[in-house]
């Protein structure tokens, strides 16, 4: 794609901290060699989003996916790296300005219940960022409600409702026109659909890609699921423990995973066609975030796990034209 | 009284569990029907609110008020559990039909060493079980479910356990005494990917192993055609399909079946839009009068106002229709 980004992370690490309590910090000044704890839930992470894509962010729990989500919408500031958005970096911006860039870029999060204030009507929990922003006249802000009501497809009568008076797919809804209220030309969208039903889920999937039609939207679209991701995304990412182990074309990626932690993925989502499959499945759990292996993290678990894999971590290299892969494996031959 | 090899293990006729709220009555499962051979895996499918759940607690008799079984009959090797005495029944759980449950942490005491609550397990339905015994019993079922030092583990409390590992805790507590029949609610849903497939496997060789019949109730279709032998699709209540695995995923006859299958993604070609099934669930307390899927039905018609008897078709396929997709079949 030819036009400029719209987000641009480059070299981006979150890292959080535990404070230490008052027993750690009278042992420390004890001369006992007590250290804060510090989770690297993102780790040194390059990514783009151009106009009107859709990038599938995929992991397991812990691997940093929502963090990254976070930090990519302005939730949290990176504790290394830069954020760009439309090619400017974030943090050089002034407040105002740093206002309505972040307005341009929405988020989704994954429970309907508590993502909506529950004392509001989706008439103020829908209308209360473009009333603030003044993205709309009074006068206007009804008929711009029902506009966006009707387009998540809930009936504009609902305006009055509360949170509970709706089902999960219908808060769902709601949570998507708010995001949408601001005029967003992207949107971060956190496991948006894990909460809902089967029945239920195809038809907030169907409604996000009718919209990125409609509105010419590009999203990062948070899952675990692949099959969700592997039907929405142009692009994934696959991400294991605070970094992103591959990147490649959706078609690509399934047709020919690289990394062995995107295979093993593939291997074990449960899929219709596959019957009473016998397998032997990665082994191991997710290592704590806290206490990350060394050398390429997911070695511990990887059945073509080497020497080197145990002492240097892979860099994420392009292994063909598109595709971005973090594997050792790969500088052989 | 026992049954013998050839009749099926579990027998649930017209189960009708009800819950008598201030808002009216819940009919959360009304009139469901199905058997369980030795050695079998059955996989209930629904979404929310379908009954499939409380079907499960239904046989065990973990229905709380204001829930209660109002008909129906739950015979489980030739005993109907519904008329047995709460301390029979208790003698039946944990020894010949267990549970897992979606949150391990329903199974597991937080304040009890592991060690302490195998043991427990084991005495509670066999004391002449010496306490050194059992702890090598509670050793050796923790190894088999491939938690890694197992002895070590056995002094450990729930709370320093992953959550896929309290699963497996979990399981190895129900397969102790080695039941006949496991029931297991959704157990592996809020695991990871990788760990679901490692539980998956696990639960299912060591049901084969020790030759005990699975029913495995989810929303997921997918897990379901991974492990069960026979599938049962359940809405609003009631079984609407039930036959062997591969005929109901692949030619699922009931609209709503059908539906379900249709809007998995991976089942959709990508750029166009999914399947979807319209409208949502209804309420439990104001179902539609016949068929309660009519609503949501684009074959219904004047029939469906009375609600279809789950019909038997060939080859062990029922269904609960006037208007099923019976052309696909052909």
């Amino acid at each position: 794609m030819s036009a400029a980004p719209l987000v641009e992370l480059r070299q981006v690490s979150k890292r959080f901290a535990r404070p230490l309590d008052l027993a750690e910090r009278m042992a420390r000044s004890l001369g006992a060699t007590v250290s804060e704890r510090v989770v690297h839930a993102v780790d040194r992470i390059d990514l783009t989003v151009f106009p009107r894509e859709v990038v599938g962010l995929v992991g397991e729990s812990g691997c940093g996916k929502s963090t990254l989500g976070r930090l990519v919408v302005g939730l949290y500031e990176p504790s290394d790296g830069v954020v760009l958005l439309r090619g400017v970096d974030r943090g050089s911006l002034g407040r105002e300005e740093r206002r309505r860039a972040q307005l341009r870029a929405q988020m989704i999060f994954q429970d309907p219940f508590a993502s909506l204030n529950p004392r509001l009507k989706v008439r103020e929990i829908v209308g209360e960022a473009p009333r603030v922003h003044r993205l709309v006249a009074r006068r206007d802000l009804d008929r711009r409600l029902d506009d966006l009501l009707r387009r998540v497809g809930l009936d504009p009568s609902y305006k009055t409702r509360y949170p509970h008076q709706f089902s999960g797919g219908q808060r769902q809804r709601v949570g998507i026109a708010r995001a949408l209220a601001v005029e967003p030309e992207f949107i971060v969208c956190d496991e948006p659909v894990a909460a809902l039903d089967v029945s239920i889920q195809a038809q907030v999937i169907n409604l996000f890609v009718r919209l990125r039609e409609e509105l010419d939207l590009a999203y990062l679209f948070i899952s675990h699921d692949l099959g969700v991701v592997e039907h929405i995304a142009d692009r994934i990412l696959i991400m294991y423990l605070g970094r992103i182990v591959e990147s490649a074309p959706t078609e690509e990626l399934f047709r020919q995973p690289n990394h062995p932690y995107t295979q093993a993925l593939l291997a074990e989502v449960p899929r219709l066609d596959r019957r009473r499959r016998s397998f032997a499945p990665v082994k191991g759990e997710i290592p704590s975030p806290l206490d990350p292996p060394p050398g390429c993290h997911f070695h511990p678990r990887c059945p073509h796990a080497m020497d080197r894999c145990r002492r240097e971590a892979p860099a994420l290299r392009e292994i063909a034209p598109g595709r971005l892969s973090a594997c050792h494996l790969n500088e052989r031959g | 009284m026992s049954a013998g090899p050839s009749e099926p293990l579990l027998v649930v006729e017209g189960l009708r569990t009800h819950f008598f709220t201030r808002l009216g009555v819940v009919r959360a499962v009304d009139g469901v029907s199905f058997t369980v051979g030795r050695r079998e895996v059955l996989g209930i499918v629904g979404e929310s609110g379908s009954g499939k759940s409380v079907t499960g607690f239904s046989i065990l008799g973990l229905v709380d008020p204001p829930g209660r079984i109002v008909g129906g009959r739950i015979l489980f090797e030739g005993e109907d559990l519904t008329r047995l005495p709460e301390g029979r029944l208790r003698a039946l759980r944990g020894e010949r039909i267990a549970m897992i449950f979606q949150d391990p942490m329903m199974t597991l005491n937080p304040v009890l060493r592991i060690e302490t609550q195998m043991a427990e397990a084991i005495r509670a339905h066999h004391p002449d079980v010496t306490t050194t015994e059992a702890r090598e019993l509670a050793r050796d079922g923790l190894a088999r479910v491939g938690i890694p030092a197992a002895e070590e583990r056995l002094s450990a409390y729930p709370h320093q356990f992953s959550g896929g590992m309290r699963q497996r805790v979990a399981i190895a507590i129900a397969l102790l005494n080695r039941p006949s029949l496991l029931i297991a609610d959704e157990p592996t849903t809020a695991l990871d990917v990788t760990i679901q497939a490692q539980i998956l496997h696990e639960v299912r060789k060591l049901c084969a192993e020790s030759g005990t019949a699975l029913i495995w109730i989810t929303h997921d279709l997918a897990v379901v055609g991974g492990l069960a032998d026979r599938v049962a699709v359940m809405y609003a209540g009631r079984i609407v399909e039930q036959g062997p695995v591969d005929a109901v995923l692949d030619h699922p006859l009931h609209p709503y079946a059908r539906g379900l299958i249709g809007s998995v993604p991976s089942r959709n070609r990508r750029g166009v839009p999914l399947q979807q099934i319209p409208g949502m669930t209804p309420s439990p307390l104001k179902l539609p009068v016949g068929c309660s899927f009519r609503t949501r039905c684009t074959r219904a018609d004047d029939r469906c106002l009375v609600m279809p008897e789950l019909e038997p078709l060939p080859a062990r396929h029922l269904v609960r229709c006037f208007h099923p997709y019976l052309e696909v079949v052909s």
